[in-house]
């Protein structure tokens, strides 16, 4: 390492390796089933509609892929009355 | 019986055609009885690379609908007797290749040459599916890049799923084209090195071509770049692959790793 090196700019290859190794274990894992988070969201929707209304716009979905572990966030955003509304129309 | 190989990539613009021409033309100098194959129906170019555009009267779709008979179709280059090229069609859509009819046009190939050399469109539809079908080996074109390393990724998915060879149940055998490397780029930290390619892929290496002049300058003449110029960096890569693929063993050397007085005291140690 030169000791010029700290003055320039980090260098970006080894990012380039780090994001396609997670990224390529993700799709070579999920070659065949790339509906799984599609399928997820829909039926932890499904679960969370049957007890409140929900606005489907107020919904945030997203998805974390890291080498080890990956996260599936869902963001549901609950009126005041919803549950209320909900047994209304019930 | 002939040999056939698919050069594939998935990403468009990282050197199939220049690969293929210049394969053909270093297997063929070597003496071998070579035929290259355009696949890209609609967008073809190969014929441009090899200098023969004007000499195209039938192409592969024609042979394939019976317009043609394969001999009619086939161009001998100029320059090389044993180097033919079979044109893709500019007029017709990518529909008209039938795998059937893709099938019979190789089978008689493979008959007739030492190697037949199907250079891919880009993309993983019809016109690339039907390249690969037929393979025994696959040639793999990456860039140091990261789209294009990816798509190499997704390209050996399919050639290990949808060719003959995998529904046989047998091994496809793969080789990495490692192409427009810079290993001075690489060296600085902002080029992903050979070694990350290889290790991401995890296929064997069958050359690594740098970065380089050359290979426009061929093109701009019409000319596969062994033939152009055969002592350029690019061709004596590509002649060091063409002997890979005749199962000759050669250390795989990264271009550009001479290095003058100073480099030889300082360069090594930046890694």
């Amino acid at each position: 390492m030169s000791i010029f090196r700290f003055f320039s700019k980090p260098t970006s290859a080894p990012a380039a390796r780090e994001r396609l190794q997670v990224l390529l274990a993700h799709e070579r894992a999920s070659a065949g089933d790339s509906e799984l988070v599609t399928v997820l969201r829909d039926e932890i929707l499904a679960v969370i509609a049957k007890h409140m209304q929900i606005d489907s716009d107020k919904v945030n979905v997203t998805m974390e892929r890291g080498l080890q572990m990956s996260t599936l966030a869902v963001d549901v955003e609950i009126p005041f009355d919803a549950v209320k509304k909900k047994k209304k129309a019930a | 019986m002939g040999k056939v190989i698919v050069v594939t990539s998935g990403k468009g613009g990282v050197g199939k055609t220049t690969s293929t021409a210049a394969l053909g033309a270093a297997l063929a100098q070597g003496g071998a009885k070579v035929v290259v194959v355009d696949f890209d129906v609609g967008l073809r170019n190969l014929d441009l690379v090899m200098g023969a555009e004007r000499r195209v009267v039938y192409d592969l779709v024609n042979v394939i609908q019976g317009d043609a008979k394969l001999t009619q179709a086939l161009i001998r280059d100029k320059r090389l007797q044993t180097l033919y090229l079979l044109p893709a069609s500019q007029t017709r859509d990518k529909d008209n290749l039938t795998p059937e009819g893709v099938e019979k046009v190789i089978t008689a190939l493979r008959k007739n040459f030492d190697w037949v050399i199907c250079d891919s469109p880009a993309g993983i539809e019809r016109g690339a599916t039907l390249a690969m079908r037929h393979a025994d080996i696959a040639i793999v074109v990456t860039n140091p890049e990261v789209s294009s390393v990816r798509d190499s990724d997704r390209i050996i998915g399919l050639l290990d799923s949808k060719t003959v060879k995998a529904e046989r149940g047998e091994q496809m055998e793969k080789h990495l084209l490692l192409t427009r490397y810079d290993p001075a780029r690489a060296e600085r930290g902002d080029m992903l090195k050979v070694d990350d390619v290889l290790e991401i892929l995890s296929i064997p290496l069958l050359g690594i071509i740098p970065e380089s002049m050359d290979v426009l300058r061929a093109s701009n003449v019409g000319a596969p770049v062994t033939l152009s110029d055969d002592r350029s960096a690019p061709a004596l890569a590509y002649f060091d692959a063409a002997r890979r693929l005749n199962g000759e063993t050669i250390p795989v050397t990264v271009p550009g790793e001479k290095r003058g007085f100073f480099g030889k005291f300082f360069g090594r140690k930046a890694a």
